[in-house]
């Protein structure tokens, strides 16, 4: 497509325009500095720099399309809503923009001044018109996972066609039973988006669909803890980044693709970082795309990041659905577990992610871990405690750093990540 | 073979020269707004073989181009290896430089275990007693002896310099002696200061080191609130200040031995 025609596309989308510009402006120098400027990349990382070089362009095109041929589009924040659901009605699910500095004046009228990077994002994007994924949405999902996301969301529901499902606190036999009803709530106003049944044999497909994503996904991380690691943490950041709105099955075969070009590679004994490189872990609050500050402030200090535990990481790829059951109310109960699997610090207690971090720094032989929290985050930063003490008496060192998006921070933010890694030779 | 350790911070750059393990040189300017000029001068005469740079402006040095090798480490290395190499058997160090606080426990050998950091505010490091001894009228290096006329201090609670310059105002509309209100704002660093070490583990003794290390309000103030004694479980260098220069000097030794 043209230029001419994608502005166009976003006139119509009541995008603003020169804002916009502005936006896609900083965007594209923000990758050629952290993306392209990496040595030894990957060629099926090609296929990633044309997703995101055409993020607001060729995939909001093919939205359009899809809504013309009477397809609906739901917006999601978070890894709780089940796309399965949304495929089962053959509606298009995309995560929404929340991942850098946008309309953060307009924003802080809706919510306080001290709420976390992510909300007022998705809230600036919104109010200063700048996401066409916002704007392509027929239905806007969230959920109840935090305070600052509950109330942002009574509040942005004046802007958006917005709906909130319930994710209860605990996991407790009441809470399964509350959150498989929210399921059946939830797939009752897709059907009624959409004119669909959720029948069986759609389900069935759907969680298929889902699962081979994150089948793919599992397999990358298995296939990036080699020695010496194959792939940046940056490059398989922005691969998690990137399958929450890409097509699951185009994005899905490309990432084997990718992965068979990794085998190759761990075969050859080639890396993008010398065998003796600090391998750090990530853990913590979702870095959604383009915050890649504090991975490309990692790795530029000479360690690789080998893992994300995290929502954009594996806390989304980790369970799949079991496929092996039959019926429509099987199915669900089968979705329902998964889900409640989710190891969100949303969650009290919340153990099985102390255990899940534990057990990942192991496998992944890291010589460190750094939590990040975005500033604010409150059930993220309580629980930075809880695994700095697990983690220690694991004898992994850790380090805790809590920043958002603005860039005024990066260069405390690299003599605090060197420091990390001179304590760790 | 001499070898340069280099320390650009925020306020002031220190270059210490060794020479089979013995400094034969220190040097001190301020940082100014063009600090490559202040290091050209600082490195006059010297002729070196090795450089290592630290402090915010380590970076800087190394694309200097100044004909020689020029290596990094961060300001926690550096501190720990200074202080460490001052005072052997210390466990704890404390820095507060310009525009930093940091904390660091020394594990045995003199390595950083656990760091802590301020963020990205200069709450409660140099600058702070550089902005509010201007209430005063008074200049910085005076400031520690002006406080310590004080006998009853207030609590001041703004750790943020510019609303502990309208808090101390207010102190004084209220009457308060104007050496309280200073002692007042020494101790709000000294508390702060405390809590960071807190996190780190203050195992003694602690080395106190940085500019801020000259102030001897200060001295007395972290000695009180962390239950140290100077001399027996708190350590400061004569000049604090090099600190970390003399730490990233070792470090060049070690490199060239290696």
């Amino acid at each position: 497509m043209t230029q001419e025609a994608y502005r166009e596309m976003w006139e119509n989308l009541n995008l603003d325009i020169a804002a916009h510009d502005g936006l896609l402006g900083v965007l594209g120098k923000f990758y050629g500095d952290i993306y392209m400027s990496q040595q030894g990349r990957l060629g099926g990382m090609e296929y990633l720099d044309f997703v995101l070089s055409e993020v607001h362009g060729l995939r909001i095109k093919e939205l359009q399309d899809a809504k013309a041929q009477g397809r609906k589009i739901v917006g999601t924040f978070c890894v709780f809503v089940p796309e399965e659901l949304a495929l089962a009605v053959d509606a298009v699910q995309v995560g929404l923009c929340a991942g850098a500095d946008a309309g953060k004046e307009a924003a802080e009228t809706l919510v306080p001044r001290n709420t976390c990077a992510l909300i007022k994002s998705f809230i600036g994007f919104k109010l200063a018109r700048l996401c066409p994924y916002t704007e392509s949405c027929d239905l806007i999902v969230g959920e109840t996972t935090c305070d600052g996301k509950k109330k942002a969301y009574e509040a942005f529901a004046e802007h958006a066609p917005m709906y909130v499902m319930e994710v209860p606190q605990t996991k407790s036999p009441a809470a399964r039973a509350l959150w498989k009803e929210e399921m059946l709530r939830y797939m009752a106003r897709l059907e009624a988006l959409t004119g669909k049944k959720v029948t069986a044999e759609k389900l069935a497909e759907a969680i298929r669909t889902v699962n081979a994503r994150r089948r793919a996904l599992q397999r990358l991380n298995r296939l990036r803890a080699a020695v010496p690691a194959p792939i940046s943490g940056r490059d398989v950041l922005l691969i998690n980044q990137v399958s929450f709105y890409d097509d699951p099955v185009r994005f899905t075969a490309s990432i084997n693709t990718l992965c068979d070009q990794l085998e190759e590679r761990i075969k050859a004994g080639e890396g993008v970082a010398p065998k003796d490189a600090p391998r750090l872990m990530l853990s913590g609050c979702p870095m959604a795309v383009p915050n890649w500050k504090l991975p490309y402030v990692i790795e530029s200090s000479g360690a690789i990041i080998v893992g994300e535990e995290s929502c954009i990481g594996t806390r989304n790829t980790r369970d799949l659905v079991d496929e092996s059951v039959r019926t429509l109310e099987e199915m669900l109960d089968a979705l329902a577990d998964r889900y409640m699997k989710i190891d969100c610090a949303c969650f009290t207690p919340n153990n099985e992610r102390l255990e899940n971090i534990e057990a990942m720094a192991t496998d992944l032989k890291v010589d460190g871990v750094i939590q990040y929290a975005l500033m604010f985050c409150q059930p993220y930063a309580h629980e930075g405690i809880k695994v700095e003490k697990r983690l220690t008496a694991a004898s992994i060192p850790s380090m805790s750093l809590e920043t958002d998006y603005s860039m005024e921070d990066v260069e405390q933010l690299k003599t605090r990540v060197e420091a990390f890694l001179e304590t760790l030779k | 073979m001499t070898v340069l350790g280099i320390d650009i911070g925020s306020r002031s750059i220190e270059v210490v020269a060794m020479r089979q393990g013995k400094v034969v040189e220190k040097r001190q300017a301020p940082t100014t707004f063009n600090p490559v000029k202040q290091v050209l001068g600082l490195l006059d005469g010297l002729d070196a073989g090795l450089a290592v740079a630290t402090g915010y402006g380590r970076k800087l040095v190394q694309e200097m181009e100044l004909g020689f090798e020029v290596q990094t480490i961060t300001e926690i290395k550096a501190h720990g290896l200074g202080a460490h190499h001052l005072f052997p058997h210390g466990r704890t160090v404390l820095d507060i430089g310009g525009q930093d606080t940091k904390a660091l426990s020394l594990l045995p050998g003199g390595r950083v275990g656990k760091f802590e950091m301020n963020d990205r505010c200069a709450a409660g490091t140099g600058k702070f007693l550089e902005y509010t001894a201007q209430i005063f009228q008074i200049p910085v290096r005076d400031f520690g002896n002006y406080a310590l006329g004080g006998d009853n201090p207030p609590i001041i609670n703004s750790m943020c310099t510019v609303f502990a310059e309208t808090e101390a105002t207010s102190l004084m509309a209220q009457g308060v002696r104007p050496e309280n209100i200073a002692l007042g704002l020494h101790l709000s660093i000294a508390r702060r200061t405390a809590n960071m070490l807190g996190r780190v583990g203050l195992v003694p003794p602690l080395i106190f080191v940085g500019g801020v290390a000259h102030n001897p309000c200060m001295r007395r103030l972290l000695a009180e609130q962390t239950g140290t004694a100077p001399g027996e479980t708190l350590f400061i260098p004569d000049e604090p200040d090099m600190t970390g220069a003399l730490g990233a000097a070792l470090w060049a030794e070690s490199l060239e031995k290696n």
